[in-house]
C-alpha cells in the first residue's frame, strides 16, 4: 500500500438506543481503520447504520444513543474517552467535520451566509472581523459562488438547494478539517447538481488534504468518489475494499445482491434482479450472518454462526462464510459478471460518455 | 420500429402553457408543452426539480390550472371547464403516484381505509364485501398481507408504502398512471421490487404510464420513449434508445454525463460538462421542436437544426467505425 498512515481507528465498536423499554443494536461491533487522505465511502440501505457510525466520531449521538463498546483513536487518544461537550468541540466542527443531506439543519435561517462562514473564521482561528470577512469571501468563491461579495449578506432561504450545500461545505472548510464526513450531501439534489458538488468536494480534499468519509446509498456515486469501500448490513461492516475490487470482484453475497438490482443491468422486458424481504429488526438478537434469510446462496452455519472477517487480499475483506476453505465454490451472479465489460458496451453504444 | 401513425394515442398535450403568479409576479412553468402519449407505452418525462415535469403530470389530472393549450384524453379535452360527470371519468381513469409515500397516505387512516379511499369517493363498490374482496385484491397484487388493514401507514417501510400507494391507485381500474418519481425515496433493492411490479402491471392490465424522473439511468430501462425538460421547455423527446444512443440537445447531453455510472473505471476518466444555457449561441430565429429523424424531435431553429444534423451523421459514422 502506498499510503499507511492510519488517521482514524474504529476497533469492536458497538451503538445502542433506548426506544421507550426496548434497546435497539445499531452498531454491532464494528471495527475499521480509515487510511489518511483516502475517500472512504460507506454504502448500504437505510438503517443499515451509516450515520449512527459516522456520528460516534464526533459524539454527536442521539441522546437515547449510546456507545456501549470499543474505542475510536484519532491523534493518540480514543475519542470514546470523552466526557463533556467541551471535550467534544476539540473535535466537532474543528477535526472532523461534518456535512448532512439538509443543509438547512446546519444553517441558521436568520443569520446571512457571511456571518455564519466568519463567525467560524474567528472562532476557530482567532482572525479579525476584516481578516474573516475577507477569507469567507474567498472560502465563497473557491466552493463556486458568483458574486461572493454581493452574496455574502444574504440570508438561506435566498440560495437554492446546492448552493446551501456549498456554503455548508465553505463553513466545515473554514477549520480545516482533517476529516470530513459527506452524509449523503447530494440526495436531495438534482443529478446535475449533485455532480457539480461531488467534483468539488473531491478538488477541495486534493488541496486542503483531508480525509473523506462519504456515506451514499448511490453506487453509481460510490464509483464516483471512493478510492475504499465499506459495505453496511444491518449495523455491520460486511465488506470492504478498494473500490475497484467492490465493483469488480464483490465477495458477499448482499454486496452481489446491491450489484445485481442497479437498473443499468436491467434488460427490458425481462425483470430486474431484486433482493427479496425485508432487514432484520434490529430489537432482536441476530444470529448468524444476519443477510442469510434474504440470501440465495445461504448455508446452515449462515443460520448459526456469525462468519468472521475472511481476508480476499491485503486490502479487501468480507465477512461471509462463503470465503471459508471448507465452503463450496461459488461464482458472483450472472449479471454482474464482467460488469465494466457490460456498462462500458452501454455508454459507447450510447453517445453518454462519448465524443460529443 | 412501427411508425407512429400505427398507435393509438391516448394523451395529447398541445401547447400545453401553466403560468403560476406569486406576489404579481408572473412565472412560466411550462411553456408551449406539446407530446402525445400512446396507449401502453411508457412515456417517460426527464428534468431537474422545478424544471416544470410535476406540474404537467398534475396539470392533467386537473390539480393545476393551465393557461393556455389542450389536453386531450381519448381524443376529448380534459383541461379547463368540465362537466362534474367528466371531472370525475378523469378522476377515475387517470391515477396519479407520488414520490413520498409518506406524505400521500393519511398517516392516521387505517390501510384498508387507505386503499378504499377512491372506491368511498366514487361508489365505486356494490356492497361491504365487494368492497373488501376488492382491497383484498389489491393489496395481494402489491405483495401485502391482508392483516396489513387494520394497520396504519407509520407501521409500514417505504417500500410497503410505497406499494400502498400503488394499491391506490390499482383499485381504481385505471387506464392511465402517472407515476411521480415513485422510486427516488426507496432503497436501491426496494427500488428493483417496485419497478418490477410497476412493469408486472403494465403488461397485465394493459396500462399507459407517464413516469416522471429526473435519473436517466432508471429511465433507460423504464420507458419506450423519453422527453426531457428543462425550465418548463421540452427540448428532446425520442424513443429510449434513440434518445441514448444520438442526443442532440446539449442539455439532453448534459443530463446524460451527470448521471453517475455504478463503474469506478467509467466514473474515474469521466469529465464534468456543465450546461450553461448563457454560454450557448442562440442566434438565429425562435426555436422550435422539430423532428429530425422518425419520432426523434429536438428543440432547435434552422441553424441549430443543420448543427444537429452534421452531429447526427458524426455520431453515426462513429459508431459503425466502432461496431
Ligand atoms: N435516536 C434514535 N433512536 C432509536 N433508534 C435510532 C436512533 N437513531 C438511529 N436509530 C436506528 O439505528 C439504526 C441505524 O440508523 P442510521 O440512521 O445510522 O441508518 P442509515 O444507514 O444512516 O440509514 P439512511 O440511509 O436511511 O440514512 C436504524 O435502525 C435506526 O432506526
Ligand atoms: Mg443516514
Amino acid at each position: 500500500m502506498e499510503n499507511n498512515n492510519i488517521i482514524l481507528s474504529v476497533k469492536d465498536l458497538v451503538v445502542k438506543f433506548k426506544v421507550r423499554d426496548r434497546v435497539l443494536t445499531a452498531i454491532r461491533n464494528v471495527s475499521l481503520d480509515f487510511e489518511e487522505g483516502k475517500v472512504v465511502a460507506i454504502v448500504g440501505e437505510s438503517g443499515s447504520g451509516k450515520s449512527v457510525f459516522t456520528k460516534t466520531f464526533t459524539g454527536m449521538l442521539d441522546l437515547n444513543g449510546k456507545v456501549t463498546n470499543g474505542e475510536v483513536w484519532f491523534e493518540g487518544k480514543n475519542l470514546m474517552e470523552n466526557k463533556t461537550d467541551e471535550d467534544w468541540l476539540k473535535i466537532r466542527g474543528k477535526k472532523i467535520a461534518t456535512v448532512f443531506q439538509d443543509p438547512m439543519t446546519s444553517l441558521n435561517p436568520v443569520r446571512t451566509i457571511g456571518y455564519q462562514i466568519s463567525e467560524v473564521i474567528i472562532k476557530h482561528q482567532g482572525k479579525s472581523k476584516e481578516e474573516a470577512k475577507k477569507e469567507a469571501i474567498q472560502l465563497m468563491e473557491r466552493v463556486g459562488i458568483y458574486n461572493a461579495e454581493q452574496r455574502y449578506n444574504e440570508y438561506p432561504f435566498m440560495y437554492s438547494g446546492g448552493m446551501r450545500q456549498r456554503i455548508v461545505i465553505a463553513i466545515a472548510l473554514a477549520c480545516h478539517p482533517k476529516i470530513l464526513i459527506c452524509d449523503e450531501p447530494t440526495t436531495a439534489l438534482d443529478v446535475t447538481i449533485q455532480a457539480q458538488i461531488i467534483h468539488l468536494i473531491k478538488d477541495l480534499a486534493k488541496e486542503y488534504g483531508f480525509t473523506t468519509i462519504y456515506i451514499t446509498h448511490d453506487l453509481g456515486v460510490v464509483a464516483n468518489v471512493a478510492d475504499r469501500v465499506a459495505v453496511m448490513y444491518a449495523g455491520q461492516i460486511i465488506e470492504y475494499g478498494e473500490v475497484e475490487e467492490i465493483f469488480y470482484d464483490p465477495r458477499h453475497p448482499y454486496t452481489w445482491g446491491l450489484l445485481s438490482s442497479l437498473p443499468q443491468l436491467g434488460e427490458k422486458g425481462s425483470e430486474l434482479f431484486a433482493i427479496h424481504g425485508t432487514p432484520p429488526s434490529l430489537f432482536e438478537e441476530i444470529k448468524g450472518d444476519a443477510f442469510a434469510p434474504r440470501s440465495d446462496y445461504a448455508m446452515r452455519i449462515d443460520f448459526e454462526e456469525e462468519p468472521p472477517m475472511f481476508k480476499v487480499t491485503d486490502t479487501h475483506f468480507a465477512k461471509t462464510w462463503l470465503l471459508d476453505p471448507r465452503a463450496p465454490k461459488v461464482e458472483k451472479p450472472k449479471v454482474i459478471q464482467n460488469l465494466h465489460e457490460k456498462l462500458l458496451a452501454l455508454t459507447a453504444k450510447g453517445g453518454i460518455y462519448g465524443e460529443h | 420500429m412501427s411508425t407512429n401513425q400505427e398507435k393509438e394515442v391516448l394523451l395529447s398535450v398541445n401547447h400545453l402553457e401553466v403560468t403560476f403568479y406569486n406576489n404579481k409576479k408572473r412565472f412560466r412553468a411550462v411553456k408551449n408543452a406539446c407530446f402525445d402519449i400512446y396507449k401502453g407505452e411508457t412515456f417517460a418525462l426527464v428534468g431537474e426539480s422545478g424544471s416544470g415535469k410535476t406540474t404537467i403530470g398534475r396539470s392533467i389530472i386537473r390539480l393545476n390550472k393551465t393557461s393556455d393549450g389542450d389536453i386531450l384524453y381519448k381524443g376529448k379535452k380534459i383541461n379547463g371547464k368540465l362537466s362534474k360527470d367528466d371531472q370525475k371519468e378523469v378522476v377515475r381513469n387517470i391515477q396519479m403516484i407520488f414520490q413520498d409515500p409518506a406524505a400521500s397516505l393519511n398517516e392516521r387512516a387505517t390501510i384498508d381505509y387507505c386503499v378504499s379511499e377512491g372506491l368511498y369517493n366514487f361508489g365505486l363498490y356494490k356492497d361491504e364485501a365487494d368492497r373488501e374482496a376488492k382491497v383484498d385484491q389489491a393489496l395481494e397484487a402489491v405483495g401485502l398481507l391482508r392483516e396489513h388493514k387494520s394497520r396504519y401507514p407509520h407501521e409500514f417501510s417505504g417500500g410497503q408504502r410505497q406499494r400502498i400507494g400503488i394499491a391506490r391507485a390499482m383499485i381504481m381500474e385505471p387506464e392511465f398512471i402517472i407515476a411521480d418519481e415513485p422510486i427516488s425515496a426507496l432503497d436501491v433493492s426496494i427500488r428493483a421490487q417496485v419497478l418490477n411490479l410497476m412493469n408486472k402491471f403494465k403488461e397485465e392490465r394493459g396500462l399507459t404510464y407517464l413516469f416522471i424522473a429526473h435519473d436517466l439511468s432508471v429511465v433507460r430501462y423504464f420507458s419506450d420513449r423519453i422527453a426531457v425538460i428543462h425550465k418548463g421547455r421540452i427540448v428532446e423527446i425520442a424513443p429510449t434508445d434513440e434518445l441514448f444512443n444520438y442526443p442532440l440537445h446539449p442539455y439532453t447531453h448534459s443530463l446524460l454525463q451527470a448521471v453517475p455510472m455504478p463503474d469506478p473505471r467509467i466514473e474515474k476518466s469521466k469529465e464534468l460538462v456543465i450546461y450553461d444555457e448563457s454560454k450557448r449561441d442562440l442566434s438565429g430565429e425562435k426555436p422550435q421542436l422539430r423532428e429530425i429523424r422518425p419520432g426523434h424531435f429536438v428543440f432547435a431553429n434552422d441553424r441549430e437544426m443543420a448543427e444537429y444534423e452534421v452531429k447526427l451523421k458524426e455520431m453515426e459514422e462513429f459508431k459503425k467505425a466502432n461496431q
